[in-house]
């Protein structure tokens, strides 16, 4: 552990002005004060940014829903509007840590969690994102929890997210307040997978805020549900775990938004099943044949290679999961 | 007639400390001007420090001293088998050499006024290493000599049996991982010494101090009046004890010492993993005639860590012909240490399994197997049981739990994904006991304190020895107060292979028996006393009163008598000398689950479990019953959790943290019920207590995974049993 300064700051502009003098926010802490106890992050000077007005979820005009960054993991599970329009949410983030934790962490803390890849936690070890150009000892080493997909030769740590994974699904964007103003970008460029740059997760600029994510609207009735598959019942990372919503109409499938969490470098989009599913009639067949396209372009490491059967069978359980409720109401 | 103290199921008496946060562990203890260490441990696994660079650590504010090799006075280390340090080999002497042994070894240690100034000069210690290649790996790495046992001839008779089984097994290393760190303060007066420490032998910890700095016994005392979980790594005193006992020395202040989770998976013990391959022979009709049992276990290049994993196979079943060989394989590790149920856990999850094998492969109810097996005396040595009632646990069992709701066939029963499967298995512990003392004082007030140096991790010492010792007085248990976790009380053997309540309780007893009759005699010679003249045969104690046992009305109170005779106390010391006994002693138990098993995810889910016990007396219910359940949420963590993972190319352990390291949380303890089995065993000691910490954690991992096979058909022989084992 390293000496730090701390500073709380009480509004956009002076969180902003922190940030371009290069410190670093802390919004729960969960994630960054572990990583500092261990050395892996070693911030000189810490902004608490816990008390900007970030923590609002509102309506958007066109039916979607606005997630203030500092909203609590506990407090976007409970919401009544991420209840009702988007299951697929609360879901993930209930099956996420614990208690103890969602009452703490943030929602914009949470995209931005670093990965759970042993050998990234562990000073000792050689790792790219930490060092870049140091190695990576995890391709060689217990990579049972490692991605299949979207990894490089530098790097094949998995984003643990899960609600990521629910946002990625429902293409979600994240608005960021930066020295030059506002912008917001897709969810799915915003995570970025290894590439020659492991140590870059994330397309945000140096002392850029991540102030809201947005779920833009979608047709109703929208079905959603998240499954995920791990060791313990609770209080663990995914092995694998799949997000899902789906849209029909007389009986047809109109949309399908489908991703999956633990298998990836980031969460991780599955437009080819995505397509199989789209104008189809839901049947057993149906989930299992597009459930099949899961593990597209999947490469495994040494333990995890049970991981693309597993992440199969994930995505036709949640298939049929959330098929059923669709079909239900029809 | 006063309630029974004993037998009745009372709470905890130090709970309201522990839950008002009062309860002093062992880094809770004031020190004046105490200081703060923290250990650097070695980053490769074996080979020699070539550098140890402190400058930076040093010029830092706070910090008062870095500590090596470099600069460490040489230690007395004598040699001390008398503290759970295994008989064969050397232990780890810190800071006394350059040589690495394991990864995570202490190799420096910074002392400053504050713990982040310890911490952060820590991080800044620069060691550099010669590393060579580290060997960790249990598979194919050679072993040492065996220790062997036989009877009859059993390769012969698994050759030539008419039904054979050869399987190997797996287990994986687990570590203790209680929620109380290790932690030490250390502080010399003098040449005088005082540790608080998280331990369970003060008496152990004790003697190695004195051992490893040379000094009297009398020059070290140990305290540790309370324990937040062990499950056995408080055993022995590991090298941070010594680590801070040192750098009090070296500063000449008080040192506090607190290990990091992290730190724990290499600073202490832990269950080690297992290789066992058994051959066994029966005959059509499930009769064992044979078993050959193979063992390879890991253990440190220094030490020679052994526990005992031959009984079970010696004793749980009657079969004529038995052989066992017992390798363990040196590696570049830290030492194991026992860890609840060491050695018999192990075993049992082997035999357990494989006698379920046997039974699904005969086509027979496995409890009646094992009722066909069932031993008339210990074969290993002829005597006969004191008690033996496992077939009783089977009977209740079975019928609690609904064993014949069970169909016999395999995956045969599903609930949509789930497929749903029963199994048991069942235990042994041999009787543990070993001389103890404990002094016991009857105050002027008519109120009793009763002192052992004993432990409570967790089982509720404090609260049955109380419950003891008020029966024996004739006291409320709320006139008296037990104290333990100081090496200068009357001596006790180690905290672990649930003796503490035969031999500390019997001791108590003792001592409480001779108090009370010591009162009694004094009254009844006594011409002022209306006990005068009874024959101190016929008086009895209840609620603090002296009378005759058919006259109540004619008696006295402890406080009038002491306070009669000008007494402020009366005080004896309380004896307990096991003698060489006759019988074959154990605890038993036999344990149900009922799992459900998602086929297609891999998913295992316990859905409930049924304990079983034959512990002999039970004199704390309530508590008797929080251990059994405590034991089989272990079993879960052992059977479908819990494994230490290695990086076997240089040693690294990857998952020394609780987040990665599984071990049950609430969602995963399902329905748990335990039920003892009324009685007490006359033999075992002079309150029929047989032991219960480790009876009831032993056959519960292979009870659980006998229902993942009776669920899904497919028998997985390596634990845990983890979902690309299902797939
Ligand atoms: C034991 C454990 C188990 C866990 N299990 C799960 C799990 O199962 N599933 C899961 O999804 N997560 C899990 N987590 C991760 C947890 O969800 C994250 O730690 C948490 O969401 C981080 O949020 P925070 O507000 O505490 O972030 P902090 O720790 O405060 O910050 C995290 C990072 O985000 C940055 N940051 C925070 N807010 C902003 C912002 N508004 N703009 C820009 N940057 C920002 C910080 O600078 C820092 O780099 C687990 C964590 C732990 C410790």
């Amino acid at each position: 552990m390293h000496p730090f300064s701390y500073t709380k700051v009480s509004d956009l502009a002076g969180a902003l002005a922190a940030g371009r003098r290069g410190g670093r926010y802390l919004a729960g802490g969960t994630m960054l004060v572990d990583l500092m106890r261990e050395s892996v992050e070693r911030p000189s000077v810490l902004v608490d940014i816990s008390a900007l007005p970030l923590g609002e979820i509102t309506a958007t005009a066109g039916g979607g829903l606005r997630i203030g960054a500092l909203v609590r993991m506990a407090e976007a599970a409970a919401h009544p509007s991420v209840r009702a329009a988007f299951p697929v949410i609360s879901q993930a983030l209930e099956s996420s840590a614990s208690a103890q934790l969602r009452n703490m962490a943030t929602i914009g803390g949470n995209i931005m969690q670093r990965t759970r890849c042993p050998y990234f936690r562990d000073v000792t070890a050689a790792c790219n994102k930490r060092e870049p150009g140091a190695g990576c000892a995890a391709l060689g080493g217990f990579n049972r929890a490692h991605a299949i997909l979207g990894a490089s030769e530098h790097c094949a740590a998995t984003h643990p997210s899960d609600v990521a994974v629910a946002f990625a699904a429902l293409e979600a964007n994240v608005h960021l307040l930066g020295p030059d103003g506002e912008r917001s970008v897709a969810l799915a460029d915003f995570l970025l997978p290894p590439g020659g740059t492991p140590q870059r997760e994330q397309a945000a600029r140096p002392g850029e805020l991540i102030t809201a994510v947005e779920i833009p609207a979608h047709p109703r009735p929208l079905r959603s549900g998240y499954l995920k598959v791990r060791d313990r019942q609770s209080y663990e990372f995914a092995l694998t775990s799949a997000a899902v919503a789906l849209h029909l109409r007389d009986g047809v499938i109109h949309q399908a938004k489908v991703a999956a969490g633990g298998v990836g470098t980031v969460p991780w989009k599955l437009p080819a099943v995505e397509r199989l599913l789209i104008g189809e009639r839901p049947s057993q067949a149906l989930w299992a044949e597009a459930a099949e396209r899961a593990a597209d372009g999947a490469r495994p490491l040494e333990h995890n290679r049970f991981k693309i059967e597993l992440l199969k069978r994930t995505v036709e359980r949640q298939l049929r999961v959330v098929g059923d409720l669709a079909g239900g109401t029809a | 007639m006063s309630r029974r103290a004993v037998g009745a199921p009372l709470s905890r008496v130090d709970g309201r400390l522990k839950v008002t946060g009062q309860a002093k562990y062992a880094a809770d203890h004031p020190a004046d001007g105490v200081v703060h260490a923290v250990i650097v441990g070695s980053t490769v696994s074996r080979g020699r420090i070539t550098a140890v660079d402190t400058r930076a650590a040093s010029a830092l504010s706070g910090v008062l001293k870095v500590i090596s090799h470099r600069n460490a006075p040489r230690l007395a280390y004598h040699r001390n088998p008398s503290s759970n340090n295994p008989e064969t080999g050397e232990r780890l002497r810190v800071f006394q050499d350059d040589r690495v042994r394991f990864r995570g070894q202490p190799v420096a240690v910074v002392v400053a006024t504050t713990p982040e100034a310890a911490r952060h000069g820590a991080s800044l210690v620069v060691v550099r290493y010669d590393a060579e290649q580290p060997s960790t790996d249990l598979a194919g790495a050679p072993a040492s000599a065996p220790v062997t046992y036989a009877r009859g001839d059993a390769d012969l008779a698994v050759g030539s049996a008419a039904v054979r089984l050869e399987m190997t097994y797996r287990t994986a290393r687990n570590h203790h991982n209680a929620m109380e760190p290790h932690a030490t303060i250390a502080r010399w007066d003098g040449g005088r010494l005082t540790v608080w420490d998280k331990t369970q032998w003060v008496v152990g910890t004790q003697r190695e101090l004195a051992a490893v700095f040379g000094v009297e016994l009398s020059a070290v005392r140990v305290i540790s009046p309370f324990v937040g979980g062990a499950f056995g790594s408080g055993l022995r005193a590991w090298p941070h004890v010594t680590i801070a006992a040192l750098a009090a020395r070296m500063v000449g202040r008080p040192v506090k010492l607190v290990l990091t989770r992290g730190q724990l998976y290499s600073g202490t013990g832990y269950r080690p993993a297992y290789e066992y391959r058994l051959r066994l022979g029966s005959d059509r009709r499930g009769r064992l005639t044979a078993m050959v049992h193979d063992i390879r276990a890991e253990t440190s290049s220094y030490e020679d860590f052994r526990e005992n994993v031959l009984a079970a196979g010696q004793t749980l079943y009657s079969m004529p012909h038995v052989r066992q060989t017992y390798r363990t394989v040196p590696l570049d590790v830290n030492t194991p240490l026992y860890m609840r149920g060491p050695g018999h856990v192990t075993a049992a999850y082997v035999i357990e399994s494989a006698v379920d094998e046997l039974a699904h492969e005969l086509g027979i109810d496995p409890i009646e197997l094992r009722r066909r097996n069932e031993p008339a005396e210990d074969e290993s040595n002829g005597m006969p049981f004191s008690t033996r009632r496992l077939r009783e646990c089977y009977t209740v069992g079975a019928r609690e739990f609904g064993w014949e709701r069970r169909a016999p066939e395999p995956r045969s029963t599903r609930r949509g994904d789930w497929l749903i499967g029963m199994g048991m298995a069942a235990g042994a512990h041999g009787t543990v006991r070993n001389p103890a003392q404990a002094r016991v004082v009857l105050d002027a007030r008519g109120t009793a304190l009763v002192e052992a140096a004993t432990s409570d991790m967790g089982p509720g010492t404090y609260t049955s020895m109380t419950q003891i010792a008020a029966d024996a007085l004739g006291l409320a248990v709320r006139a008296v107060e037990f104290r333990l976790g100081d090496s200068g009380m009357p001596r006790t053997p180690a905290h672990g292979a649930s003796q503490t309540t035969a031999s500390v309780g019997s001791a108590v007893q003792d001592g409480c028996d001779k108090l009370r009759r010591q009162a009694i005699e004094l009254a009844v010679g006594d011409r002022r006393s209306p006990l005068h003249g009874v024959d101190a045969r016929h008086v009895t104690v209840s609620a603090g009163r002296l009378h005759v046992t058919a006259d109540p009305a004619r008696g006295e109170t402890y406080q009038r008598l002491l306070a009669r005779h000008g007494r402020a106390r009366l005080e004896t010391l309380g004896l307990f000398e096991p003698g060489e006994s006759r019988f074959s002693t154990a605890a038993y138990g036999a344990t149900f689950a009922e799992v459900a098993v998602d086929h297609r995810l891999g998913l295992v889910r316990v859905l409930r479990m049924l304990g079983v016990y034959d512990a002999g007396r039970i004199i704390s219910p309530k508590l008797a019953e929080s251990q059994a359940l405590g034991g089989m949420v272990g079993g879960i963590g052992a059977a479908l959790l819990e494994r230490t993972i290695t990086d076997h190319r240089d040693g690294m352990i990857v998952n020394a943290d609780l987040a990665s390291y599984l071990v049950p949380v609430n969602a995963d303890v399902p329905d748990l019920r335990a039920i003892f089995l009324e009685g007490a065993d006359p033999e075992a000691d002079p309150i029929g207590v047989k032991g219960l910490g480790e009876v009831v954690h032993i056959g519960v991992a292979p009870a659980i995974a006998n229902a993942v096979f009776h669920a899904t058909g497919r028998r997985v022989r390596e634990l845990p049993i983890t979902a690309e084992a299902l797939l």
